[in-house]
């Protein structure tokens, strides 16, 4: 068994890596800290927070990647191991025990008869007794990692243990623990409740070909996280160079970067992504030499779609930064480092870029939700993710015929909805506290 | 403002050119015309012959920029970048892969994406509007915070739960309209009822928020304030002042995406099944149809640029203060 790393995988590692690393150096600077205290003491924001870290978690685990006996699993996949490969033959209901469809078996005396056959990874046991050792578990689980945190702020705030935790508990506390702390248990038991039951049923029941729900939606958050900020780490090199060089340098940089994004924003940006995907399709049908699994192929499609999704969407950023550069360019901080021969890169990056940096934080966070939904809409139109890989758009696109099935099959868009519902509306409601609390005008 | 106009046209060109040479680059030199013929061929039968004779059938087999076998202007006429790409500046959208006139379908095709567009549009704004007033004139109250809040729940719904769930349970369970299909002139009405109310629906979160924060910024200027103080009417101010004072964002960047309703909905049409601009071009895309995929974006980026210069002159009639110069 050893480490893979897939070109998504990568991006990710260096996506963490340069979020820890700002937010250790926004920690060292006041001014950021400023904004950061703000959204601590926003109920939504952090409660919305909490959320999308769960999320963040599951698809941190899922982008670890281990090669053993030529299959590649991910770190997820070997963690919650029987769910993934207990499949049975069709369709079958949240919490069934038999199959969806009839099927003709053979009796031991020879004789042939049509029955709705047993699921294969399906124990029955008493689901109210299930319920109660997950709350009891997840009461100790709670009240100890409650005790770690609070520790930890102690610390921190450098009071008394006692004291921090009267002032949670009495909710005085600036940052809404007491309120993360019911979500926490919220969490915490939900997530004690699907691991006591999942193992002994299908809890969002079977798909076509028998794959576990559950087990698609979650590894269907990797998908959606990645698209969502990969866009955004592709997007931001672009946007940023050519909006503040632009903005800075003027006349004919301007020119030529105002032709190159009136031109690319010009194209409606469906048609764009799609008539990129389809070259792209193309490309991997004819050079099968240079993809040799099928991991890896899913992962190149997935990593084209969020390039083709950041090229069509850097455009808008890129306007905003060169009208603030333009602005920022006549105050007198720049006046003056010019005055004093300051180099222009040095200008740029010293001066003008910390200076957008609300604007760029601002506008990534707000794009994330919209790239998410993007995704499913892009799926079911065809210039999606690959179809191989777990995401909600392949999920909802796979079932939406279903509904015209009698008895209906509601599962599998119901959980891909409502997963994706939560954490999109997560992501909004974040973006909004980070906008209220970096936004200078909203102050 | 004649001259201005002009100006504007003639801005676009440069942009035009700009998004053929692109388009002809993403679908002819990342993947040759054989690679597009051996897609198109099925991986099992292909042939030198048979790729040969479908690159002949479908006008592929010249070369990309310059033909060497030809003499003066026929040089640069006789090759795939004038034939496929140049022509479309005459709107000469040529034949689609599959063989059918391009130009042709997509006259008739344009009517049933405007009977679903145009409503949707139109109603939908009102409908914003008035719930964005509603927000605004209750403004920092309850109504307010909890419609902002319904907002963002229903802006982080997929468009696609509202399709599927408004077809299952209008279309499938209630019975009330057909789930999918079309029909001319009246008859069409009771298959673009419930696209249209979908439409709307989709889009009332995002656009009563934004229309929300258009009424607060021009709620909080001075000419508003002068009002209150000379004693009038809230719903006076809101109404006679404020909403008209609004309506010029509004209603100019309504004006930008009017030509792109032409394009139709594409996930809307192709889930009702309405014989529209937008399923055909999803049709297209599934099939790999090329050309008709260039020929949408190229007509797709027209509109686009066509809403960008009406809004412009838009601008200029509803508020006189802004001049061309």
């Amino acid at each position: 068994m050893h480490l893979v790393v897939l070109w998504t995988d990568l991006l990710v590692y260096i996506l963490v890596i340069s979020i820890i690393g700002f937010m250790f150096w926004s920690s060292r600077h006041e001014h950021w800290r400023a904004p950061w205290r703000r959204l601590a003491r926003s109920k939504l924001g952090m409660v919305s927070l909490m959320i999308l870290l769960v999320y963040v978690a599951i698809g941190l685990l899922d982008s670890v990647h281990l090669q053993s006996n030529g299959r590649i699993r991910s770190a997820f996949d070997l963690l919650v191991s029987p769910l993934g490969v207990h499949h049975e033959q069709t369709y079958s209901a949240p919490f069934a025990k038999r199959l969806y469809n009839k099927k003709t078996v053979f009796l031991t005396d020879g004789q042939q008869q049509r029955i709705y056959p047993q699921l294969k990874h399906v124990n029955t046991v008493n689901i109210g007794l299930q319920v109660g050792i997950a709350a009891i578990e997840s009461i100790a689980i709670w009240a100890i990692i409650l005790a770690l945190a609070m520790l930890i702020v102690a610390r921190i705030n450098k009071q008394t243990y006692v004291h921090t935790l009267n002032r949670v508990i009495r909710g005085q506390a600036q940052v809404p623990w007491r309120l993360l702390s019911i979500e926490l248990f919220i969490i915490v038991f939900l997530i004690m409740l699907a691991v006591n039951l999942a193992s002994h049923y299908h809890i969002f029941g079977t798909d076509k070909v028998g794959q576990d729900v559950f087990y698609e939606t979650l590894k269907s958050i990797r998908t959606g996280l990645l698209i969502g900020t990969l866009a955004t780490l592709v997007m931001l090199p672009f946007a940023i160079g050519f909006g503040i060089t632009a903005g800075y340098f003027g006349g004919i940089i301007d020119d030529i970067v105002q032709y190159i994004y009136t031109t690319l924003s010009s194209i409606p940006a469906v048609l764009l992504i799609a008539a990129a995907v389809l070259s792209l399709q193309i490309y991997i049908a004819n050079h099968p030499q240079v993809f040799p699994t099928v991991t890896e192929r899913a992962d190149i499609r997935l990593l084209a779609l969020c390039v083709i999704l950041g090229v069509t969407s850097w455009t808008i950023l890129c306007r905003l930064l060169r009208g603030e550069t333009f602005k920022l360019r006549e105050m007198d901080y720049i006046q003056a480092a010019q005055a004093l021969g300051t180099s222009r890169i040095k200008i740029l990056f010293k001066h003008v870029l910390p200076n957008v940096m609300h604007i760029i934080l601002i506008s990534v966070v707000l794009d994330f939700s919209g790239l998410v939904l993007a995704e499913a809409v892009l799926s079911y139109v065809g210039v999606g993710v690959d179809p191989v890989t777990m995401s909600w758009g392949n999920m909802i696109n796979a079932a939406r015929l279903e509904l015209a099935r009698e008895p209906v099959v509601w599962w599998p868009l119901l959980a891909a909805f409502i997963f994706m519902f939560i954490f999109v509306l997560a992501a909004n409601l974040l973006a909004d506290a980070v906008r209220d609390a970096l936004d200078p005008r909203i102050r | 403002m004649f001259n201005y106009i002009i100006r504007r046209v003639l801005y676009a060109i440069p942009i035009l050119i700009g998004v053929n040479v692109l388009t002809f680059a993403l679908f002819f030199m990342v993947n040759s015309p054989d690679d597009m013929a051996r897609a198109h061929l099925g991986t099992k039968h292909i042939t030198p012959q048979a790729v040969a004779q479908w690159k002949t059938q479908h006008g592929y087999d010249k070369p990309l920029f310059l033909n060497p076998d030809n003499t003066g202007i026929n040089m640069f006429t006789d090759t795939l970048f004038y034939t496929k790409s140049l022509s479309l500046f005459l709107f000469d959208f040529g034949v689609s892969d599959a063989g059918r006139d391009i130009g042709h379908d997509i006259k008739q095709r344009m009517w049933p994406s405007l009977a679903i567009a145009l409503p949707v549009l139109f109603i939908g704004l009102l409908v914003n509007i008035t719930f964005a007033m509603l927000m605004a004139f209750f403004r920092a109250s309850y109504i307010d915070v909890s419609g902002v809040i319904l907002c963002v729940v229903l802006m982080s719904i997929s468009s696609l739960f509202y399709i599927i769930s408004g077809q299952f349970l209008i279309g499938k369970i209630l019975r009330l309209v057909p789930i999918s299909g079309y029909d001319t002139g009246w008859h069409a009405f009771k298959f673009v009822l419930l696209p249209v109310v979908i439409g709307i629906v989709g889009g009332i979160g995002a656009g009563s928020r934004w229309y929300r924060t258009i009424f607060l910024e021009e709620m909080g200027k001075d000419y508003v304030r002068t009002a209150r103080a000379k004693g009038l009417a809230e719903v006076k101010v809101l109404f006679k002042h404020v909403l008209k004072n609004a309506l010029i964002p509004i209603l100019t960047g309504i004006v930008a995406v009017i030509p792109l309703l032409f394009l139709g909905s594409l996930i809307l049409e192709s889930f009702f099944g309405i014989p529209g601009l937008g399923s055909y071009t999803i049709d297209a895309i599934q099939q790999q149809d090329f050309a008709i995929v260039r020929a949408m974006v190229f007509l797709g980026t027209i509109l686009y640029i066509m809403g960008l210069i009406m809004t412009d002159i838009s601008y200029t009639v509803v508020d006189p203060r802004i001049r061309i110069s």
